[in-house]
């Protein structure tokens, strides 16, 4: 009975949690709308998440259509079809790996980062000095940065997917011989823009949803340096698992209004 | 200027204030005295309007803030000034940037003119020369300063302080005391002082009101405070001067 009761309170939690969650997210939203608008916060938001997380994003990027395009021949080869590594990989990557990893790191990055920042804010009191100075502090941290992860993250995944183009292209073509008049001809029969898009589509919501969950934790963090820590890690466990969820509702959304479908 | 009428707030099932009721005239200088968790910080929290009474009334200048919508309260706090038991400096701005926060969101002043007024509230405080700085590198009594030339750079008419002496040395102390005091004397501002530092309290106060596990158990004028007959004021008070 005490084992059901216990599983009761966690599952209520959780709900109760993501009810918080997403009306925080709302309100953060709203508040983008409402003058003034901070451009000045915005642009300085989007050069941390942006600019900050470029140099990793490259580096992922290059090495993900590097391996994949060597696991894939590896595979392709046994069917004589290797010379359709360029679209195999790509249409991987921009459809999903450079979406989901790219939101990856800046999870890591930046979320965490927000989420520290805006705890420590919170437990020294700096966020009820705004409230006292009749600033909304939602308005002036939260939207912001919101904002700046939705404008970014789909610019970094598009980078994402150049780099990994040239990743792949410089593995197949430059270490594995792949012709590579065949590489770049298969690449534009069978690649759609539609497949790009749909990467970007989701990199926005991405983007949203990992620096609402980063200022979320940070603002409601409480019990000193302590609660900073776990709203950190919390931060970043949350945005991982619920990019692998939402990235699920997304596919299946966006599939229905797939040209080829 | 400030009046609470029976005000009553409960956390869980927890009451922490218990009908209390208190006037805080104006230009006055109010010290609400008290133990740790006897309800003081939330009783300063419905004065500026962060927490909204179960029952009871907060009038701010005959106005019913707890009934005020979000929109009028914003509208209301622009005319307090809050000091911060931890100053609540904000870490990423100097000093500068610190006072001149409050004039960069509410006002359309010229940036020269936010120089002027900042260089004033600073000198006003006595940290002129340490404009450039930031908060890591100031000390706590330096910290409170700055936190009093923030709370007062929009001539608020009623400036809170929240535990201002808490954790400083004696010198620092003192030192924060005459800063309020000057503070009134040259704005003539009401200050509301939260604190359970009663040599601080009788130094800066003109009116004493002690909280005690939810409830008002004494209010007068500051030099009257020894003469209390109440049992919790007065072992609060005998236990101060054995100390000293």
């Amino acid at each position: 009975m005490n084992f059901i009761a216990e599983l009761g309170n966690h599952v209520l939690g959780f709900f109760r949690e993501l009810g918080r969650l997403c009306q925080f997210f709302g309100h953060s939203l709203r508040l983008c709308l409402k003058p003034p608008i901070r451009s000045h916060l915005i642009i300085q938001h989007m050069e941390f998440v942006g600019i900050g997380s470029l140099f990793i994003v490259l580096l992922t990027g290059f090495f993900t259509g590097a391996v994949f395009t060597i696991q894939s021949i590896d595979a392709l080869t046994k069917v004589g079809m290797e010379s359709m590594v360029g679209t195999t990989v790509l249409m991987a990557v921009s459809r999903e790996l450079a979406p989901v990893l790219t939101s990856l790191m800046v999870a890591g990055r930046v979320g965490s980062s927000m989420a520290t920042e805006l705890g420590t804010m919170r437990v020294t009191e700096q966020i009820d000095a705004m409230e006292v100075m009749a600033v909304d502090p939602i308005k002036y941290l939260v939207s912001p940065r919101v904002i700046a992860g939705a404008i970014m993250v789909p610019a970094l995944t598009a980078i994402f997917d150049l780099i990994a183009i040239v990743g792949s292209y410089s593995m197949a073509v430059g270490v594995l011989g792949i012709d590579e008049g065949s590489f770049i001809a298969k690449i534009q029969w069978f690649l759609d823009p539609y497949d790009f898009l749909q990467g970007i589509v989701k990199a926005v919501f991405f983007g949203g949803l990992v620096t609402t969950v980063g200022c979320y934790k940070g603002f409601f963090a409480s019990g000193g340096a302590r609660g900073v820590g776990e709203a950190t890690t919390q931060s970043v466990v949350i945005s991982s698992i619920s990019i692998f969820v939402l990235d699920y509702i997304l596919t299946s959304i966006l599939l229905l209004f797939s040209p080829a479908s | 200027m400030i009046e609470v009428d029976n005000l009553h707030k409960s956390f869980q099932g927890h009451h922490v204030l218990k009908g209390v009721s208190l006037n805080i005239p104006e230009g006055k200088t109010r010290v609400i005295l008290g133990l740790s968790g006897s309800g003081k910080s939330v009783l300063m929290k419905h004065l500026i309007g962060l927490l909204r009474p179960d029952s009871g009334r907060v009038l701010v200048n005959n106005q019913d803030i707890s009934a005020m919508s979000q929109s009028e309260l914003l509208e209301l706090r622009r005319q307090f000034g809050m000091v911060f038991q931890q100053a609540a400096l904000f870490d990423s701005m100097s000093v500068t940037e610190n006072v001149a926060f409050p004039l960069r969101e509410h006002t359309r002043m010229s940036e020269t003119e936010i120089q002027t007024t900042v260089q004033q509230k600073l000198d006003l405080v006595g940290l002129g020369d340490f404009a450039q700085k930031y908060p890591a590198e100031l000390s706590g009594g330096m910290k409170k300063r700055v936190g009093l030339a923030r709370a007062i750079v929009l001539d608020p008419i009623c400036v809170f302080y929240d535990e201002p002496t808490t954790g400083l040395d004696p010198l620092t102390t003192n030192s924060v005391d005459d800063m309020i005091l000057e503070a009134n004397k040259t704005l003539a501002v009401t200050s509301v002082v939260i604190s359970h530092d009663i040599g601080s309290a009788i130094k800066v106060a003109d009116d004493i009101a002690v909280l005690h596990e939810g409830s008002i158990v004494e209010d007068c004028p500051a030099h009257e405070i020894r003469n209390s007959q109440n049992p919790f004021v007065q072992e609060f008070l005998n236990s101060w001067f054995e100390k000293q």
